[in-house]
């Protein structure tokens, strides 16, 4: 079934809200002019690379990589943090592969800046371990995550670290309360349902995607427990992420498109606008923007054909 | 590592027992001078300052330091043989300065619990899980308790600070051997001398205490008192969850000084190995940061992990007091100053109300205050 709205705004709003939140109950490190400055940046570059590289501007996935630096990326230096958000919507642009970018944006901005410079830093503990607000970032992520259709990811990361969390302490001897404190972070749930469900830079296949959460679990658990670095999930996905093209080649699916999946609520609007209109047919301004090929796919108006998938009506 | 404890008791009955990440050899112990520790508290404790209000119709400042003071706990191996049956072995023995320290590892939790029993360590019940768990990773035990004929030959009446020296990426703190049988919660403070910026746990909040805020002027006599409920506060409004950032400064420099900053022969005693690499006859380059945390089981569950940040930006926890202009004045800008002052001053009774969650009533009473009133101001109400 098709999602009423684009997943992507509901990530806005729930991002926002975290955001808002983190500013003013948990006084994180980042004031909001500055977050101001941080997503301006992030939906100029986005203006910049839509020019540079001819593709229709929307501002929607810049304005998620900028509220997610905002959430996790701390300096004191505003530029780093500038120069972060202009890798994160640039690598999308320049590091691709057979169309499709490698890297979940803000992860590479974070994981870029942390390998060249020390000015630049992540507190994992900045959320605290509120059992309340972790059910409730687990709530607006899952509903971010439903309506991008890519859940699975989430859910196999998250059965995956539990496991590890839960399989070491058991290992050490430890009392349950330890993997539990450790799963009740803010920075771990924003990770799970807002990072590594990018439904554009995971494997596109089910069993692809299923394998990418588990070996990014395995890595973040080597990193954190193994060479006691902090935030070894965001160096385990991003080197995981490297990994994603060989998946894809191994267990080949259908590419994700935000726009095949629903689109925006304008689109969906304009479609149920169409189909209203005697029309019989659903027919999104996406699909009428495919090859010539494909269009032949489509049946209009009253004709009858067994070939055609999408027909609906007589 | 420099660890110094504030042990109130009987030398003999004096004990710690410490997972470290590797064995320690003798040359990287040693006992500090417990004025190290004195000093460093007192440059980085929270403070007042004070000022003066100018004449109106026309600032000086000094501080001072009301420091509440900072620093928190268990018979010679007998036979190795014992040591060995039980799976303990006996890595290193060293006598440095007071003290007599082993370097333990283990098999099994069981087995050292027994070695430390029967070797005179009162470990709690419970404590055998929390030892399992550190042997499991591979860690080494520091154990270290008074000779008491070595601090009769030095005369030291306390215990002065143990210094461990190692190379470990585990930035952390392990605590839960100390909450397996603490009555209560405990204090612990963690001063951190880095190269880069602020050191911050990472599996728990680092909170930065509230600052620079006007307080009445009385709180110069209460200080100590006024800082130890304000923290209770705030510990109670985070549930306890949090670690408290008191201080984080660029030793380079301070301005005002609550006491004279570290001399570089200080900052080398406690461990600043890079300085003379790095400037032979200049500025300090080390950041201290300064953390305050009220720990139990309960709320603590698992050891303090750190991080060092990139953040130079510099914090302390500091408290203005605002001396009122005394003078006999008569300009406008002076009765203006008169109208503002009760005002002010009901501001800073409702900001220790909510910084220590002291009674207002009392706060005012203390402050000599009526509520909202000036001398000789004409009410609204007084129109006929």
């Amino acid at each position: 079934m098709k999602p009423r709205f684009d997943p992507r705004l509901y990530q806005i709003t729930a991002l926002t809200a975290l955001l808002i939140y983190g500013i003013s109950a948990l006084h994180f490190d980042v004031t909001v002019a500055r977050s101001t400055l941080i997503l301006g940046v992030a939906i100029g570059a986005q203006a910049l690379c839509s020019r540079i590289w001819g593709v229709r501007f929307d501002p929607r996935s810049a304005a998620i990589s900028g509220l997610s630096l905002c959430l996790l990326l701390r300096s004191n230096s505003v530029v780093l943090v500038l120069i972060a958000a202009v890798i994160a919507v640039g690598s999308k642009f320049v590091i691709r592969w057979r169309g499709k970018h490698i890297f979940n944006p803000t992860n590479v901005a974070i994981v870029a800046l942390m390998l060249f410079t020390p000015r630049v830093w992540v507190s994992p503990g900045q959320w605290g371990n509120l059992a309340f607000f972790a059910f409730l970032i687990a709530c607006l992520g899952g509903l971010v995550v439903n309506r991008a259709a890519r859940s699975d990811v989430t859910y196999a990361f998250i059965a995956a670290w539990c496991a590890l969390l839960i399989g070491r302490s058991l290992w050490l001897g430890e009392p349950m309360t330890i993997p539990l404190h450790r799963l009740e972070n803010g920075a771990l749930l924003l990770f799970t349902f807002f990072m590594i469900s990018d439904p554009r830079t995971t494997p596109d296949s089910r069993a692809g995607r299923m394998l990418f959460a588990a070996m990014v679990a395995l890595g973040g658990a080597y990193i954190q427990f193994k060479l006691f670095r902090t935030n070894g999930i965001l160096w385990s996905l991003a080197a995981c992420s490297l990994l994603v093209p060989f998946i894809d080649a191994l267990l080949p699916a259908e590419r994700y498109s935000w726009n095949s999946h629903g689109g925006s609520p304008w689109s969906v609007a304009y479609s149920r606008l169409l189909s209203l209109s005697s029309a019989p047919l659903l027919r999104t301004p996406s699909a009428a923007s495919t090859s010539p090929k494909e269009t032949q796919r489509f049946s209009i108006g009253p004709h009858r054909s067994s070939s055609s998938a999408t027909q609906i009506g007589p | 590592m420099t660890m110094a404890n504030d042990f109130r008791g009987e030398p003999k009955e004096f004990a710690v027992v410490i997972p470290v990440p590797t064995v320690i050899t003798r040359g990287q112990i040693h006992v500090a001078d417990k004025a190290l520790i004195d000093h460093l508290d007192a440059y980085s404790s929270p403070r007042l300052v004070e000022y003066f209000d100018e004449d109106p119709c026309r600032v000086m400042m000094y501080d001072r330091s009301m420091a509440p003071s900072a620093m928190g706990n268990a018979k010679a191996a007998r036979e190795e043989s014992r040591a060995r049956s039980l799976g303990v072995t006996i890595e290193a023995r060293y006598t440095v300065g007071e003290y007599d320290i082993l370097i333990l590892s283990a098999t099994q939790s069981s087995g050292l619990e027994t070695w430390l029993r029967e070797n005179g360590y009162t470990i709690p019940p419970g404590a055998s899980y929390v030892l399992g768990s550190y042997i499991r990773q591979n860690m080494k035990f520091f154990v270290a308790k008074v000779n008491l004929q070595e601090q009769a030959k030095l005369g030291f009446s306390y215990l002065r600070p143990i210094q461990v020296a190692y190379e470990s990426p585990k930035f952390m703190l392990p605590i839960r051997l100390g909450t397996v049988n603490a009555a209560g919660a405990q204090e612990l403070f963690v001063y951190a001398l880095t190269r880069k910026g602020r050191v911050e746990t990472t599996n728990y909040r680092t909170v930065k205490l509230p600052s620079d805020v006007d307080v009445p002027i009385y709180i110069r006599e209460d200080f100590a008192p006024f800082y130890k409920a304000l923290f209770n506060e705030q510990v109670r409004k985070e549930d306890m969850a949090a670690v408290f950032l008191e201080y984080a400064w660029d030793m380079n420099w301070c301005d005002p000084c609550a006491a004279d900053p570290l001399s570089r022969d200080e900052l080398k005693k406690l461990g600043v190995f890079w300085l003379a690499e790095e400037n032979s006859g200049g500025a300090a380059n080390a950041f201290l940061t300064r953390l305050h945390v009220r720990y139990d089981r309960a709320h603590f569950p698992e050891d303090l992990v750190f991080q060092e940040t990139g953040d130079r930006q510099n914090f302390q926890a500091r408290y203005v007091l605002h001396h009122a202009w005394e003078g006999t004045g008569d300009c406008e800008a002076a009765r203006m100053y008169r109208r503002n002052l009760n005002e002010r001053r009901e501001r800073e009774a409702h900001n220790v109300a909510s910084l220590t969650g002291w009674k207002l009533g009392e706060i005012r009473k203390k402050m000599n205050l009526v509520a909202n009133e000036s001398p000789g101001e004409k009410k609204w109400w007084e129109l006929w």
